[in-house]
């Protein structure tokens, strides 16, 4: 793999104390962008997920592929506020989200997750019914908070 | 300019196998590793990947795909390694190496140690998975040694196995 300024990191946070959400903003230039979580929920498993460019509407779906050790299955959430992406709990936990072309202007935007947390593992792809360029993203547990320590980094990664 | 993804190290086997791959002396100074193997190996495609030369404390989810059935396990319930998948073996296809992409965050941290691996071994033919499988080592340690250990016989000629290192700043 290529090093160099194709893959930036472009901000990173470790949490000083229990947040409700994490905001990243004012990351453009970029194709696509790569946000890794690192860290744990308070108080107990929950979801979590993202929202873009303040939109609290109903404009988010997600689909998912999971395990927890004995069980597979895929479930998805539709018409939600959320894009929900994640499952964490106490225990140390992963997500990888990655943002393909997030800064176009002309189609909704996807992203691929890769999360371990909570008991599960999982695969998910996330949607936002919107065409305008994301220009901030905000990371929130539905029922808890991110626990003091959890880091978050977001990379931007440049076609050329 | 940023340099994010930096080489570490890189190891592949040579003529007459080998039984592991071992990344030692790893700095602290990284955010997060990555590493990339491509490996075959004796009658199995499980590997063991273990850190610090510990063999307690690990533990395994696996959600896995064989091409017809979706299932979800936990490698047995093995504690000494993250018995991890995606390394061909002498069943499948002549030649086919299967790929596996490891991703530990904060590795030199002194939190347990979440890791994700994705693994495939697709060889046109049986015993074929596509992993993704949630690790996580209990252990407060930094980690500075990896192994990449062969489940089965050894891991054959031309398997490699290169480890990155990712700063976010």
């Amino acid at each position: 793999m290529a090093a160099g300024s194709t893959y930036t990191p472009i901000a990173t946070t470790t949490l000083g104390s229990n947040q409700s959400s994490v905001t990243f903003n004012s990351f453009s230039g970029y194709t696509d962008l790569v946000l890794i979580f690192n860290g744990t929920i308070t108080t107990g498993d929950d979801s979590w997920g993202v929202q873009f460019n303040s939109d609290t509407g109903s404009n988010y779906s997600s689909t998912a592929l999971y395990g927890d050790g004995s069980s597979a299955g895929s479930n998805r959430t539709s018409s939600s506020t959320k894009a929900s992406t994640s499952y964490s709990g106490t225990a140390n936990s992963t997500t990888i989200i990655n943002f393909q072309n997030y800064a176009n202007s002309t189609t909704y935007k996807t992203a691929l997750v890769r999360n371990n947390g909570g008991g599960f593992v999982s695969a998910r792809v996330v949607l936002w019914r919107s065409t305008s360029a994301i220009t901030s993203i905000v990371a929130s547990p539905n029922t808890y908070q991110f626990a003091t320590g959890s880091t978050f980094t977001l990379y931007g990664i440049a076609a050329a | 300019m940023a340099n994010t993804y930096t080489l570490i190290a890189s190891s592949t086997v040579g003529s007459g196998g080998a039984a592991n791959i071992e990344f030692t002396s790893i700095p602290a100074t990284y955010t997060d590793l990555l590493i990339k193997i491509s490996a075959r190996q004796g009658a199995d495609n499980a590997f063991d990947l273990t850190f610090n030369d510990s063999t307690t404390s690990y533990s395994t989810l696996r959600l896995q795909g064989d091409g017809s059935a979706v299932a979800s396990n936990n490698a047995g319930g093995v504690t000494s390694a993250i018995r991890s998948i995606g390394i061909e073996n002498t069943n499948n296809t002549a030649n086919t190496f299967g790929n596996t992409e490891v991703y530990i965050p904060n590795y030199a941290s002194s939190n347990y140690k979440s890791v994700n691996v994705d693994g495939v071994n697709e060889s046109n033919g049986t015993e074929i998975y596509m992993n993704l499988l949630a690790g996580l080592w209990s252990n407060t340690s930094a980690i500075n040694k990896i192994k990449i250990a062969a489940n089965a016989g050894s891991l054959v000629e031309y398997s490699s196995a290169y480890l990155y290192g990712i700063k976010n700043s």
